[in-house]
């Protein structure tokens, strides 16, 4: 027992548990194998006494009735007592290792995850803004959550940390992933994909990529709300935000629309394929007539567009509820998504030249 | 068991019982308005054993509904891929009905199965018998509490259930209306606040529920505190009354927080004040604890009564006195204590304060030592018995096995920086599978099984019973342990897809359900075959000693011949076991005669 214990104890990864991966886990894992010897113990011991008390002490005789002792002061302090002492170390290593979580360094690197149903945005130290979350390994990383609508939850089963991103107010996580127990490199360059859609994507060969969760049920699409976290060396992660950063330049605007439709989440709710989803398809939107909730009927040309997009819900589309959230996007990106909407219909100008409707999608 | 007991019922000394005298509260008035109208509290507990089981069916069938969906390809995203438009089309619309079918599932099994079951229908049936009365104290009230809660569940379950069947036949909605809740069982806000299901009605009808519960709750106290028999003091009450008690309390006390919690989500919903809406001033994390302040009380106003059936079948089928009554007596009521100091673990991720999460953290682990406590205090019991192992006896046991798992599988939850790794994860689904349906499930069939012979008066298959409680132990078993080690490798809880990696859990899972379900309608099979052909039961077939064992079976409707003196209810020596009768005879001319002689 003693020397089983001591293995389990040693090895840093929780029984059961995903990689550790922050520096948190060596803590979390320690305690998570501490209180699994001590439940299996129990365990044992409450189903061991109560198999060989059957065993030992069936009734033979209808009539048997033994009269044993039904009371010891002594024995009940006993079984009080042990269990106190227990589950008192628990709390308090519980407390240590959840106080190490709740202080983020003074020197930590931020972000901000803002989040709606049911997408991710991640707003980096310079301004730019994805729905992946790039961050750089050996340093304290800080993300301040912010929900524009329900409660969303952080949630990284590796980094062994979550927290609740309650709107009205900023909770914030942090963590820290060290490069070398976790195979983090970079091999010097970022590499460059252009995507069938025209679109570019920037990979880091050398970074790890962990699942992120919404863990606070959310709505339909719930199951649906997950996003990346990458984690790179500090020169990996320089370079990859560099070229990121820069991926509207050159692409013409139906293509940076494109890219905006995955980015903004707008793919959540409108498909491209006409099939019904929270929102109107956007295939043959554009310059189709639109039955609206006051009775009149208008064809969704671009003015009727934008106010779609940045008065949203103002002009109620006939079958849908009014549950599309306010974007916050530069003028340049509601023109780049008009482009785009257009590119889905047979009534825009460039019907052939739609990647999205050659590939079906 | 050898030879063939008599097919006549017999009394407690185990006499026949004159058939023109045979009169029992089941017979002694005719007609639908006899029950509907009845102040009988075995009628009205018999009454809640129909709507209550019929609730639990509805639940459980929602239940194998969910694992079913989780199964399926489309739950796995990994064959997303390979999908058509339409097929993932039809995947989104699936997430909208998941997400009603797991509040379904949870709402009804919350507030219609797990919370009123035990005391509404054992509590009712029982706890009078037990202290010798001929009712509770205030029968009226007593049918007004099962009207709130047909009321209420009726309307509860007409608002969910629209929901469910709009998804599956759209145009049904041109009839009666939209409808559906898709909040989870818990009502958090802002969501519950903004969804388009129906929740404004959905609140209203747990709102009504909860009068049912605070009704029962008022009229268990004041039955506990006046209708004794004079000799008996509180220390020589049956456990299960000391659990009752406990639970009692907690319904008092806990239900009209969560009735004014709800009053103000209305109050938000329609007339749009700022309460928990931050969109309006409001903050949502408030909710919250408002919410826990009542459902963590809940989780032990599950838990309680059935700890109370298990002292009583420990020690009637240890054929032993109870191990360290007092201490049992006391835990419960200082588990309905600690109930009301610990609501906040439910919130160590919301970002309350860390001088909050630290002293929730350590109350909640002090639970451990009352419930540690009842588990030695049984284990003890059984030591140096004489251990009879019927059916009440083996769920007693899958009790304490799956009570065992559940409590422990609560210090993880407990210890901040774990929780910080496995809360809202399948962990925590396991873990109050394991405490509130495991355990309260298994109470209550451990109690079903053991009072069936008095409230019917007839006996069941013992054969098929076991058989049926092991199918239902391992299908617990295989479909909530299994969501332990899903949830700690992170599957997040209420997901009605999930990554490739978890699918073989889901699956696994899933097959246990099947076999917890063929168990349970085994059980429904032996119930409905015990009523149309099992044996009489004789007025004790355990030889428990507690009152309502006093009586013949079924008992009548006043309850007892002449009203009983105090017995002390673990003291067995008075029965002797009569093979003809097939259950434990009092021998007319000892005890019985003088104590009875005594009180004239």
């Amino acid at each position: 027992m003693g020397s089983g214990m001591l293995i389990v104890l040693a090895q840093t990864r929780g029984i059961g548990m995903p990689e550790p991966v922050s520096t948190f886990a060596s803590e979390v894992d320690w305690l998570w194998n501490f209180v699994t010897i001590v439940s299996v113990f129990f365990t044992a011991l409450n189903l061991g006494l109560m198999a060989y008390f059957v065993y030992r002490y069936r009734q033979k005789d209808r009539n048997d009735l033994p009269h044993g002792q039904h009371h010891n002061t002594t024995l009940e302090i006993t079984w009080s007592v042990i269990p106190l002492i227990i589950v008192l170390a628990i709390f308090v290593w519980g407390f240590r290792g959840y106080l190490s979580m709740a202080t983020p360094p003074a020197n930590s690197l931020e972000f901000m995850a803002t989040t709606w149903k049911w997408a991710w945005e991640f707003t980096y130290p310079n301004g730019f803004k994805t729905n992946e979350l790039h961050v750089p390994a050996d340093k304290p990383i800080q993300v301040v959550l912010e929900s524009r609508d329900v409660i969303h939850a952080f949630y990284v089963p590796e980094f062994r940390t979550k927290r609740d991103i309650v709107p009205g107010r900023y909770n914030k996580i942090w963590f820290q992933v060290d490069s070398e127990p976790n195979g983090v490199a970079f091999n010097g360059a970022i590499e460059t994909e252009t995507l069938p859609d025209g679109s570019k994507k920037y990979t880091d060969h050398g970074a790890k990529k962990y699942r992120l969760y919404c863990a606070e049920y959310c709505g339909t699409n719930h199951s649906k709300m997950q996003a990346y976290v990458y984690i790179h060396t500090q020169e990996g992660y320089n370079a990859w935000l560099a070229a990121a950063s820069n991926w509207q330049e050159g692409l013409p605007p139906v293509q940076v629309g494109q890219k905006l439709y995955s980015l903004k989440g707008c793919n959540t709710c409108h498909s491209l394929d006409g099939s019904r989803g929270n929102g109107p398809s956007w295939k043959n939107l554009f310059g189709y007539p639109q039955m609206l909730k006051s009775g009149d009927s208008k064809v969704a040309d671009e003015a009727f567009i934008r106010q779609a997009i940045l008065e949203p819900n103002s002009q109620g589309i006939v079958g849908y509820q009014p549950v599309m959230p306010k974007l916050n996007l530069k003028e340049s990106d509601v023109s780049a998504l008009i482009a785009f909407i257009k590119s889905q219909s047979d009534k825009g100008p460039y019907p052939q030249t739609s990647p999205a409707l050659k590939n079906g999608r | 068991m050898s030879a063939t007991p008599q097919s006549i019922p017999t009394d407690i000394f185990g006499k026949p019982v004159n058939p023109q005298k045979g009169d029992s509260y089941l017979t002694h008035d005719r007609g639908i308005l006899s029950w509907l109208l009845t102040l009988d509290h075995k009628r009205i507990g018999l009454m809640y054993m129909v709507v209550i089981l019929a609730s639990f069916l509805l639940g459980g069938i929602f239940a194998i509904v969910l694992r079913t969906m989780l199964a399926m390809p489309g739950a796995n995203q990994a064959n997303h891929a390979s999908y058509t438009d339409e097929q993932l089309a039809q995947i989104s619309v699936n997430n909208d009905f998941y997400n009603q079918a797991f509040t379904l599932h949870g709402a009804v099994m919350v507030f219609m199965f797990i919370i009123p079951a035990i005391p509404a229908i054992l509590g009712n049936f029982v706890l009078p018998m037990m202290l010798g009365a001929k009712d509770v104290a205030f029968p009226k009230l007593n049918l007004l509490s099962y009207y709130c809660w047909v009321g209420g569940g009726l309307f509860f379950v007409w608002v969910l259930g629209k929901g469910i069947l709009n998804t599956i036949f759209p145009g049904m909605v041109e009839f009666w209306g939209s409808g559906g809740l898709d909040t989870g069982w818990t009502f958090y806000t802002p969501y519950s606040t903004s969804t388009g299901t129906a929740a404004t009605a959905a609140v209203a009808g747990v709102f009504i529920l909860g009068f049912s519960s605070i009704l029962t709750g008022v009229n268990f106290i004041a039955t506990i505190h006046t209708l004794r028999p004079k000799d008996m003091g509180w220390f020589q009450m049956p456990l299960f009354v000391w659990g009752l008690y406990a639970t009692a309390i907690m319904q008092v006390l806990a239900t009209p927080v969560l009735a004014i919690t709800l009053m103000l989500l209305l109050a938000e919903r329609m007339l749009g004040i700022g309460i928990f809406d931050p969109a309006l001033g409001g903050d949502p994390v408030l909710f919250q604890h408002f919410f826990w302040f009542y459902s963590h009380p809940a989780v032990y106003i599950m838990i309680v009564p059935a700890m109370g059936i298990i002292s009583e079948i420990m020690s009637v089928f240890s054929r032993k006195r109870i191990f360290g009554y007092a201490f049992i007596a006391c835990s419960s009521v200082c588990i309905a204590i600690i109930a009301f100091i610990v609501w906040g673990h439910h919130m160590f991720t919301s970002g309350q304060s860390d001088l909050l999460n630290a002293i929730f953290s350590f109350l909640t682990m002090s639970v451990a030592i009352p419930s540690a406590i009842k588990i030695f205090n049984w284990l003890a019991t059984m030591y140096k018995g004489a251990i009879v192992l019927e059916t009440p006896m083996l769920y007693a046991m899958g009790f304490i096995w799956l009570f065992t798992i559940g409590g422990l599988t609560g210090v993880y939850l407990a210890a901040l920086s774990i929780d910080m790794h496995v809360h809202d994860t399948y962990f925590i689904v396991a873990h109050f599978h394991y405490v509130m349906v495991g355990s309260m499930m298994f109470g209550l069939l451990a109690g079903m099984s053991y009072w069936w012979p008095k409230m019917f008066g007839k006996m069941y298959h013992e054969g098929w019973s076991k058989v049926a409680a092991i199918l239902i132990f391992a299908g617990f078993n295989l479909t909530f342990f299994i969501q332990f080690i899903a949830g700690s490798l992170g599957m997040p809880r209420r997901y009605a897809t999930y990554p490739p990696e978890f699918a073989i859990y889901h699956h696994i899972s899933t097959l246990g359900s099947y076999i917890l379900a063929t168990g349970l309608f085994i059980v429904l099979g032996v119930w409905i075959h015990s009523l149309v052909r099992g044996r009489p039961a004789p007025a004790n077939p355990w030889g428990a000693n507690s009152l309502e064992w006093h009586t013949k079976s079924p008992p009548l409707h006043a309850n007892f011949e002449k009203t009983p003196l105090a017995t002390d209810p673990y003291d067995f020596d008075d029965w002797r076991w009569d093979e003809n009768v097939g259950g434990y005879v009092m021998n007319e001319n000892t005890h019985h005669e003088e104590k009875t002689a005594q009180t004239k």
